[in-house]
């Protein structure tokens, strides 16, 4: 579950925030393109040291570094496998690899208003009705998971004991915490789409918007250098064979 | 010509064998305030579905009668339209808002409408200072309490700038203080907007002084309806298993004992006022 | 019966309750009065020990509630939760008042006469094989507090249970407390509904911030115009008539219609 924090969003006022979420998307993507082009350790380290600054304008170092805490087994995991079967540089350049795919898109969700999201997705011709969904989704995340923890209350206050028994018993048990808490979940949703209706939803083909996503200077500029990274990086790679160069040096040592 | 009309309306849910109301024959004029109560299951939820469309649209199964609101036929008219002329407010807080920020929440109707960009902006403004919630602007719902989630929830029906104002027990999961707060907020958007106010509510010692109208329904029928005192004093009202408001109770039991009160107080400042009047006959 | 001394709770950062310390004796029948967020609900899940004391404790027919599961507790302390939306998953009626006696471990036997008896208590004998979600609101709550009572516990506690009810309910309810007390039950209900207090119980302890303000005879509290404002309650509507003819020599503590209409009546007495 750590692993999840370091994909929550938290509200705040720094650049990589204020970035257009379609640009940070793009980012992600040019990252994880590399992460997948560059196979040596030495580089992906690079790579991935590369993207920490930007964390530190989002003051989100913390929260990526929990979420790599979090994942620390399923790292140890990928480094082991890939040293029994691979070797230890192998294992180190999978493992980095992981690290660096955790760490692209976490930049992309703990700067990015969920709403601003759903935006993007609408801007990238992705029908609102499912904007929305995801929009609403993430919205009852915290008021699901508050009743979930009434209901397990209300289920223990009546003998219920979560802990006890062998495997078969314990699913059994979950089924009064599950049932209570899918009939609410759909309860609600009946609730959700008349208070949807009742405020005219589907009156107009064309649905405007409050707010619009629109590129700023600061998002061109921070186009302009990720793409110039992303093409130097593509650089460095093919053109140069950077790779080809440092695998050498170490087959020599 | 009435703002919501109703005439020999009669409907069951689909798969129902009950039939929920019937028998409705109701008029309500513009800016009126018409409080409708009965005991749980007398069939106020349902009227109050009528009147934006939800029934039949939403509900389905089988209408009887004729509704007209502003002047339109309910049975033919889709409720996105409806929604526009009347605004309803839930019982539950929590469910009718469903965006991340109650800007947002606001903005989605007139969003839906298609209004051009200031327009929404403007009546979100509007929204947020008649209603004195511009600090929640940018909070998210589900941060809010319950009386701070009802008042966004008329924002967000004002934002629409309908003519009539429906609220199936807005106050029901709330704490006292919080109720009257939205009892207030309601009587001061009608004193500033001019809008109808249909008001389902339990607790009528909150809504006596500030009512028109009183309706009191029981097992799908409407049996009482007229001014606010008269109707509590009928003895029906309590024998159905309503709460008639103390001061009314006890304006009724002094009659019994030949202390005849020159009005009928609707408060307990009333009270004072009705027995200085009294002492000084 | 419930002991509790010196008890601190915090969820996080936030201070939920503050140096609590009260005692609930063997068949009281007591109120728990206070505005939202006062701690009402954090106290009463330490009853049944769904929460434990972090300073402080909490003692149980003398057993500390640390040393204790909570289902061991729940034996004893029965707690009917606000919504009963939260608590139904049953495929009928029946199996959902003995739900609980099934997980005690309850015999066959006197599961089924307990769960007769309390279908019949509650009068939702007719509805013991309909599915628990095809129910009104009024008879899914009757269903949630049937399920507490079937395993008669010596505690009851209830949590908001005047919410929604129309009157004629809230009328049952008071019935069903005062059966209750009469068979020896300790009934503690956490309410925001003043009027209800005020009407059917001679104790009430007023919570505010997490803390006790106030513990003692109705009476007394419910007419302090200082404790209601410090609690942020409305007083019940009789007193309000009472202080606002206080200038006529009306007394400024009551609560109940017959006391307020006598009142008047001696004012007006000589005039008629």
């Amino acid at each position: 579950m750590k692993v999840l924090e370091g994909f929550e969003f938290r509200r705040g006022n720094t650049f990589i925030h204020k970035l257009d979420p379609r640009v940070k998307l793009l980012y992600s993507v040019y990252i994880f393109a590399l992460a997948m082009i560059y196979s040596h350790s030495l580089t992906l380290a690079v790579l991935f040291i590369s993207t920490l600054p930007l964390f530190y304008v989002a003051k989100s170092l913390g929260k990526l570094a929990k979420s790599l805490k979090g994942s620390i087994i399923l790292i140890a995991f990928i480094f082991i496998v890939n040293y029994l079967t691979l070797g230890f540089e192998r294992a180190l350049a999978m493992s980095i690899r992981f690290l660096l795919i955790i760490s692209c898109f976490s930049i992309f969700f703990l700067t990015t208003y969920p709403e601003d999201f759903a935006e993007a997705l609408v801007k990238l011709k992705i029908p609102y009705e499912f904007a929305l969904t995801f929009t609403m989704a993430v919205r009852f995340v915290p008021s699901l998971s508050r009743e979930a923890q009434i209901i397990v209350d209300a289920q223990r206050s009546r003998g219920l004991e979560l802990e006890k028994g062998n495997f078969i018993k314990k699913l059994r048990n979950y089924i009064p915490i599950l049932i209570p808490l899918i009939v609410g979940a759909i309860r609600r949703s009946i609730k959700v789409a008349e208070a949807m209706e009742s405020r005219a939803f589907g009156a107009s083909p064309k649905r405007t918007s409050l707010r619009e996503l629109k590129l700023k200077l600061r998002d061109y500029l921070f186009l302009i250098l990720i793409t110039s990274f992303f093409i130097f990086a593509l650089y460095l790679r093919y053109c140069i064979g950077i790779e080809s160069y440092v695998f050498s040096i170490f087959e020599l040592t | 010509m009435p703002i919501i009309e109703m005439r020999n309306v009669a409907y069951r849910y689909p798969g129902s064998n009950r039939i929920a109301i019937r028998d409705i024959n109701l008029k309500i004029e513009a800016g009126e305030y018409v409080v409708i109560t009965g005991p749980s299951g007398c069939g106020k939820t349902t009227l109050c579905r009528c009147f934006n469309g939800l029934i039949p649209h939403f509900y389905g199964g089988d209408l009887e009668g004729e509704i007209y609101v502003v002047g339109l036929s309910v049975k033919d008219t889709p409720t996105s339209t409806l929604a526009q002329h009347v605004g309803m407010v839930f019982q539950d807080p929590e469910s009718q808002l469903f965006l991340l920020t109650v800007e947002r929440e606001i903005a989605f109707g007139p969003e839906n409408l298609g209004l051009p960009r200031e327009e929404i902006a403007a009546r979100v403004e509007e929204a947020l200072e008649l209603i004195g919630i511009q600090h929640l602007r940018d909070r998210s719902p589900h941060e809010l309490s319950g009386g701070e989630q009802q008042k966004v929830a008329i924002a967000a029906c004002i934002a629409m700038k309908p003519k009539i104002l429906v609220l199936d027990e807005p106050t029901a999961n709330l704490d006292p203080r919080s109720a009257w707060d939205i009892l207030h907020v309601l009587s001061d958007l009608r004193r500033k907007l001019d809008v109808t106010i249909v008001l389902v509510e339990h607790r009528l010692d909150m809504v006596v002084n500030h009512a028109d109208r009183f309706i009191v329904m029981n097992e799908g029928r409407i049996i009482l309806d007229g001014l606010p005192c008269e109707v509590l004093l009928n003895p029906m009202v309590a024998n159905i298993g309503v709460g008639v408001p103390k001061v009314i109770r006890l304006y009724d039991e002094l009659r019994k004992y030949n202390v005849n009160l020159n009005f009928v107080p609707l408060s307990s400042a009333d009270f004072k006022r009705a027995v200085l009047e009294v002492l000084s006959r | 019966m419930i002991e509790v001394r010196g008890l601190w709770y915090s969820y996080g950062e936030i201070v939920a309750l503050r140096n609590v310390s009260l005692k609930i004796e063997l068949g009281e029948v007591v109120a728990i009065m206070g505005e939202n967020g006062a701690g009402k609900t954090t106290l009463i899940k330490h009853f049944n020990g769904l929460l434990k004391p972090q300073r402080g404790y909490v003692k149980v027919f003398g057993v500390d509630t640390r040393e204790v599961t909570v289902a061991e507790l729940s034996r004893r302390v029965g707690l009917i939760f606000q919504n009963p939306d939260h608590q139904l998953f049953a495929e009928t009626v029946w199996d959902e008042i003995a739900f609980a006696l099934k997980n005690f471990g309850f015999p066959k036997d006197v599961i089924e006469r307990r769960v007769e008896w309390a279908l019949k208590l509650l009068d939702l004998y007719s509805l013991k094989d309909e599915s628990p979600f095809a129910l009104s609101g009024g008879e899914r709550k009757r269903v949630a507090i049937a399920s507490v009572l079937s395993y008669d516990p010596d505690i009851i506690i209830f949590d908001e249970p005047t919410v929604g009810q129309d009157y004629a309910q809230k009328e049952r309810l008071a019935q069903l407390i005062k059966l209750l007390q009469s068979q020896g039950k300790t009934v503690v209900v956490v309410t925001h509904d003043i009027e209800f207090v005020a009407e059917n119980f001679p104790r009430v302890v007023v919570l505010s911030r997490g803390e006790v303000i106030a513990d003692g005879a109705t009476r007394k509290i419910l007419t302090d115009n200082e404790i209601l404002e410090k609690a942020r309650l409305l007083p019940p509507q009789v007193t309000q008539i009472a202080w606002e003819l206080s200038d006529f020599g009306v007394p400024r503590d009551l609560l109940w219609l017959p006391e307020i209409r006598d009142a008047i009546l001696k004012i007006v007495g000589g005039r008629l």
